[in-house]
């Protein structure tokens, strides 16, 4: 099986797409010629022309604008917007039109678009280059919600997506974009190749959306995580020797409640963690959902760790990005409770 | 030397006049029918600028069809516009009445309006698509979408193909080329734009037309369309439909007035045309000339309609809170009704006897459909739509949580 970086599996997908249904097109800024600043476009512009991956104008409420357009149409638009930072342009255009389209005219116009976003930090982003605006979604009905963990998983649920009769919002951690990261940004960063979850098949396949998975298993205290801090949680884990069960959720709307259901209800106790701030953030759907679902299961608080209620500091990145010793710290709590 | 201090104010255009005041519109620049040039559809757009600070105008004051953009129909499609006109006034008072009555919640009517989209509609093909505004069901009636269907659908009844989800006007209608229409102003500008960027993509001859108010092309969603079509050439046609007022807001808070709306398109280079709104034959004209640029892959146009929002903006709204009472009987482009009336007339294919027996058939004809509409219900009577029609279609397929509330809801 060959061994590829995020980068090379999402630029996978879109080629495996690209190449097995003609509606797919690729667009937005800089991900033509130039391939994208990512390079998760690189090679799709001369391999499928321009009419099917091409530049678009800095104006991310004209690239989700067209692309729902074209989804009107018949065409399946992927879209790429450069920072997940930036979409606030495109917010009318998501929540107002591409959520609801399917909904208003009672299934005579359709949606069927993906709306790439690098998101999180731990890169020194600061600002406008690491935020985490998954909850402003979750809160829209009409979209489905994905974050990966891992290039195989990329892959199979951005070509999920694609295939997918409604609009999905497409957050791609761009901090496990070259390796996977657990938060030790002291430490030698290691590549997707030296991972198992680097192994990526070449061809078409699929992850399902709306289904987690259990990441490492464990009976003491149930995490529900996703993105970058699925392997913090794993870190974690193994560095307070707490017998966490960590549960990448994979898809935030819709939610795999079973799965999370079946862990809380083992373990007991649950710890939400995410870098998203914590404020009514996705994190409190989280903990309300298990607290109901959960209730007389429950030994403990359900516990948060998240970023601060703050912007996203530059200077004081590791202070603010939730790092395994915060997470091992609220695991530690959680089991002393 | 002291730098001069200008103690430094405000601007904030006003109309003209407001309630009490005589209408003028003497400041308005209007040339003769006839007198403006018709270029070639593919004329480079640096030598058509001056056609953006004109006003394309066919109709005379006489009822006279006159100069090159006098278009080529039949006296058959002229009644038929006619008639097309005729009926959407007749249903505009209806639903009015309708809404006064507490048959629905809410209406908005195109009073003095009608020729834009009822002309506009005889340019396109099947499979062309609009982008309407919620002030353009012309488009519907001049393409045969059912009466009983848009009632139903303004009252939100078991007969509305809308589920009873969106406010009343708010029609969809993917057979007669028509968008579904969204309360969020100027979202479908760009949409259009994607819609015929995507038929261009696939190789296809279908164009898209894009519709906006005066108001509303303040939006940004009017600026990235407009980059958008020029940029890649779309086949769209950009409509603005500029009738002085955007609710209680005149046309210069827009910068309406600050040279014109159709100039926006020329620092895109997209042609721009601006046309006599109340001019059945104008805007036909126009509109056949910016879709024939369309379908010959010349990229897009953009084309201003000046006309007079002669109704309130909604049944919700009084204008005469904000502008003299008998400001739209003053408006120098009159009515478009009765200038092709006048000109059917003239033609020798239309009388006064005719207009009255056609009015009477048309009030008979909504008042039949108003009667079916309402054997199956109003917003309050009747059959509604299912309380299970809330759930489905927020996606393709209904999620577990989605499912989970819906049997909360007792269905």
């Amino acid at each position: 099986m060959p061994r590829m970086t995020m980068i090379e599996a999402i630029r996978s997908a879109m080629d495996v797409m690209m190449e097995r249904d003609k509606t797919v097109v690729v667009f937005g800024q800089d991900v033509g010629y130039f391939g994208g600043v990512f390079r998760c476009t690189q090679g799709l512009q001369a391999k499928y022309g321009k009419a099917r991956c091409f530049d678009a104008p800095i104006s991310e409420l004209g690239i989700v604008g067209a692309g729902i357009g074209m989804a009107a149409y018949g065409l399946k638009p992927c879209l790429e917007i450069q920072f997940a930072d930036y979409m606030y342009p495109a917010f009318d255009q998501i929540v107002s039109e591409a959520a609801r389209l399917r909904y208003r005219s009672a299934g005579e116009f359709t949606c069927p678009i993906v709306v790439r976003m690098p998101t999180g930090g731990g890169i020194f982003g600061a600002q406008t280059h690491s935020q985490s605006p998954e909850a402003l979604f979750t809160h829209v009905s009409g979209l489905k919600v994905v974050v990966p963990s891992n290039p195989h998983d990329a892959k199979g649920l951005l070509i999920a997506a694609i295939e997918d009769p409604d609009p999905v919002i497409f957050l791609e951690p761009k901090r496990l974009y070259n390796g996977p990261f657990d938060g030790h940004h002291d430490r030698p960063v290691t590549p997707w190749s030296k991972h198992e979850l680097g192994e990526v098949a070449d061809g078409h396949y699929t992850a399902p959306l709306g289904k987690a998975v259990v990441r490492r298993s464990g009976g003491a205290v149930t995490i529900l995580t996703y993105g970058t801090m699925v392997h913090v949680a794993q870190a974690a884990a193994e560095e307070t020797g707490v017998d966490a069960e960590v549960i990448d959720l994979r898809t935030l709307l819709p939610l795999d409640l079973d799965a999370i259901m079946e862990s809380v209800k083992k373990t007991g106790r649950c710890v939400v963690v995410h870098e998203a701030t914590l404020t009514s953030g996705f994190g409190a759907e989280l903990a309300a959902l298990v607290q109901q679902h959960c209730f007389y299961h429950l030994e403990a608080p359900v516990a948060r760790v998240a970023g601060w209620d703050t912007p996203y500091p530059h200077a004081q990145e590791w202070d603010y990005f939730p790092g395994p010793a915060r997470v091992g710290q609220a695991l530690l709590e959680t089991m002393g409770a | 030397m002291a730098a001069q201090t200008t103690h430094l104010s405000l601007t904030v255009p006003e109309p003209s006049v407001r309630p009490g005041d005589m209408p003028d519109f003497s400041g308005m620049q209007v040339p003769e029918a006839g007198s403006v040039r018709r270029p070639p559809v593919d004329e480079r757009p640096e030598n058509m600028r001056d056609l953006a600070f004109t006003i394309v105008r066919v109709l005379d004051d006489t009822g006279d069809a006159t100069g090159p953009w006098t278009p080529d129909l039949s006296v058959a499609e002229l009644q038929a516009g006619l008639r097309h006109m005729m009926k959407l006034r007749v249903y505009d008072a209806r639903m009015l009445i309708a809404q006064r009555q507490g048959k629905t919640s809410f209406y908005m009517q195109h009073l003095g309006e009608e020729a834009i989209s009822c002309a506009f509609r005889g340019a396109l093909l099947p499979g062309d698509m609009n982008f309407p505004t919620y002030r353009q069901a012309g488009l519907l009636i001049a393409s045969g979408y059912p009466m009983v269907s848009m009632m139903c659908q303004v009252y939100s009844n078991d007969g509305d193909s809308a589920r009873g989800r969106q406010l009343p006007v708010f029609y969809s209608s993917k057979e007669h080329g028509f968008f579904s229409i969204s309360g969020n102003l100027a979202t479908q500008y760009i949409q259009a734009v994607g819609w015929a960027m995507a038929s261009a993509i696939s190789g296809d001859t279908q164009i898209a037309a894009a519709w906006i108010g005066d108001g509303s092309t303040a939006e940004s969603d009017f600026h990235a369309a407009l980059v958008f079509a020029s940029t890649y050439k779309a086949p769209v046609v950009l409509n603005i439909v500029n009738n002085q007022w955007a609710i209680s807001t005149f046309q210069g808070i827009a910068r309406g007035d600050a040279q014109t709306l159709a100039a926006r398109g020329l620092g895109f280079n997209i042609p721009s045309l601006r046309v006599d709104g109340n001019d059945y034959l104008a805007v036909r004209a126009a509109a056949d000339w910016a879709a024939e640029r369309a379908r010959r892959n010349l990229g897009p146009t953009l084309v201003e309609y000046v006309t007079y929002r002669s109704g309130g903006h909604s049944t919700s709204d009084d204008p005469s809170a904000y502008r003299p009472r008998d400001e739209g009987s003053a408006w120098p482009l009159g009515d478009p009704v009765m200038r092709l009336k006048t000109h059917l007339v003239r033609l020798g294919a239309w009388s006064e006897e005719r207009h009255v027996q056609a009015e009477a058939e048309f009030l008979e004809e909504v008042i039949a459909a108003q009667k079916e509409a309402e054997a199956i219900g109003t917003l309050h009577t009747g059959r509604r739509p299912s309380v299970r029609d809330i759930f489905e279609d927020v996606y393709a397929v209904m999620p577990p949580h989605l499912r989970r509330q819906r049997q909360q809801a007792g269905v």
